[in-house]
């Protein structure tokens, strides 16, 4: 230990604030960055669900009148 | 070789082999980077001439050291996209850009609140300190490029052509220190010699570089997998990946 | 290598090398502005201008240091052990500020070769080391001095 106690250390024989300042600004900045990263991943995530979620929901109503047009045009064509 | 480039390629081998790597980027990332804070401000000893304003240097070394060496990676991505034409290359520079500035940001307010202290002034327009401040509009200038153009393509192709223009000012912020009079002192690392400091100031500090770089590569493949998700949507792979991690 | 991609990369090499060159000629060509200060050896060959606000860098002599006991002016030699040059300035200090450490100094040549400081900054340089190793440094390279200095007394 480069300090005799807790205060020293953080009075850092004036340089503190300096100092503290510096690596306040580090933590703040890089935990902002991953937590920020983290939730932007999983927004991601989410939207990609919904697409698909939302796509699946078209896909059913399109196949059931699709299936229907077909049944028709089968008729049609067989005239 | 050329297979394994090829491979590098594909978004979805990239996505299952950083999702492995991810957990030991981050847990020893954060640990390298915590041991060498830990040691560099409580028990290192003090400078026999800054006194303890020098434990500064535990961040703002690996801050400005990533800052270029990312940027250099970006270079390399970008000459992979124009030659290429390799689309993970392309997510590399966009996905990193920001954290660039962020580094660039950091090295350059940690070096302000260190000057005033031992060299008595926030900022002097020297040759290193403003090419730091170049590096930091590069990356501005990057991201906000990436922003303006709409179309995939096109903007992967106009921000390599930046990233590249931007790469010369990397070697004149290694050198400016030696090239002309500079307030900035010279590197404390060199390449060549050994560095300009104890062990027992050096290792720390060592350690804070090594923990950031993993760090960094956490922060990398996390982005990369996000812009990833976000391109590849509409594929089969993408699409049972984010099914399945529902369930 | 496919032919296209071989033609995208010789665009690419050409356009660095041609970037390189342009900066470093520009570079070149502006390195006296790009130098954040003159030395003490380009102001005393007259590089330097008079009566213009410059900056000049250097160490500070040992023993030129000269306090006015009644205000804070100061008085000191700056030198690159080649050339040096007197500096007055006026106000508060860096902490660093110390004989045989490096400082520049922003402020104007006059007529007569004085350097008139309104701004004094420290420059420090990469070594790093515990005061005790400093401590113990000083004194081997003293004793080094009185070693050599008694054997030169011997030797007369």
């Amino acid at each position: 230990m480069a300090f005799d106690s807790f205060s020293a250390f953080m009075v850092m024989e004036g340089h503190g604030p300096y100092v503290w300042s510096c690596y306040a600004a580090f933590f703040l900045l890089m935990i902002g960055l991953m937590v920020w990263s983290l939730r932007r991943r999983k927004a991601a995530i989410e939207a990609c669900r919904r697409g698909y979620e939302f796509q699946a929901g078209r896909n059913d109503q399109q196949a059931a009148s699709a299936s229907a047009a077909s049944f028709n045009r089968v008729k049609v064509s067989q005239d | 070789m050329w297979q394994f480039f090829h491979k590098l390629g594909s978004p979805k081998w990239f996505f299952g082999i950083s999702a492995r790597l991810m957990p030991w980027l981050l847990a020893g990332g954060i640990l390298l980077l915590m041991a060498g804070i830990v040691w560099g401000l409580a028990f290192a000893p003090k400078d026999y001439l800054q006194g303890n304003s020098y434990r500064i240097i535990f961040i703002h070394v690996p801050t400005a050291f990533l800052a270029q060496s990312v940027y250099v990676m970006m270079a390399v991505a970008a000459v992979v996209t124009l030659v290429w034409r390799m689309k993970l290359a392309d997510v590399f520079v966009k996905s990193v850009a920001p954290v660039g500035l962020v580094l660039t940001f950091l090295s350059l307010f940690t070096g302000a609140v260190w000057g005033k202290p031992t060299w008595g002034t926030w900022w002097v327009w020297d040759a290193r300190l403003t090419s730091m401040l170049i590096l930091l509009f590069l990356y501005g200038g990057v991201i906000a490029l990436d922003r303006a153009i709409n179309d995939e393509k096109s903007a992967a192709r106009a921000v390599s052509v930046l990233v590249l223009v931007g790469v010369v000012n990397i070697p004149i912020i290694q050198y400016s220190v030696e090239w002309w009079n500079t307030l900035h002192q010279p590197s404390t690392f060199k390449l060549t010699e050994k560095p300009s400091m104890p062990a027992e100031m050096w290792v720390p500090l060592l350690l804070s570089v090594l923990g950031l770089y993993l760090l960094f590569g956490w922060l990398a493949c996390l982005r990369m997998q996000t812009e990833i998700l976000l391109r590849e949507q509409r594929t089969r792979w993408v699409k049972d990946y984010v099914l399945a991690g529902r369930g | 290598m496919h032919p296209i991609r071989k033609k995208r990369l010789t665009i690419v090499l050409f356009l660095l090398v041609g970037l390189a060159i342009a900066v470093g000629l520009t570079t070149y060509a502006l390195r006296q502005n790009i130098n954040l200060f003159y030395d003490p050896t380009q102001i005393s060959a007259g590089e330097a201008p008079v009566d213009v606000r410059i900056r000049a860098g250097g160490m500070v002599e040992e023993g030129s240091v000269l306090r006015d006991p009644d205000s804070l002016m100061v008085e000191f030699k700056v030198t690159d052990f080649n050339a040096s040059v007197p500096v007055q300035y006026t106000g508060i200090l860096p902490d660093l500020f110390a004989e045989g450490q490096g400082v520049v100094a922003m402020g104007r040549l006059d007529e007569n070769g004085r350097f008139v400081a309104d701004q004094v900054l420290a420059k420090h340089d990469e070594n790093y080391m515990p005061p005790e190793v400093a401590d113990a440094l000083e004194k081997a390279s003293k004793g080094q001095h009185k070693a050599s200095g008694s054997a030169e007394t011997v030797s007369y």
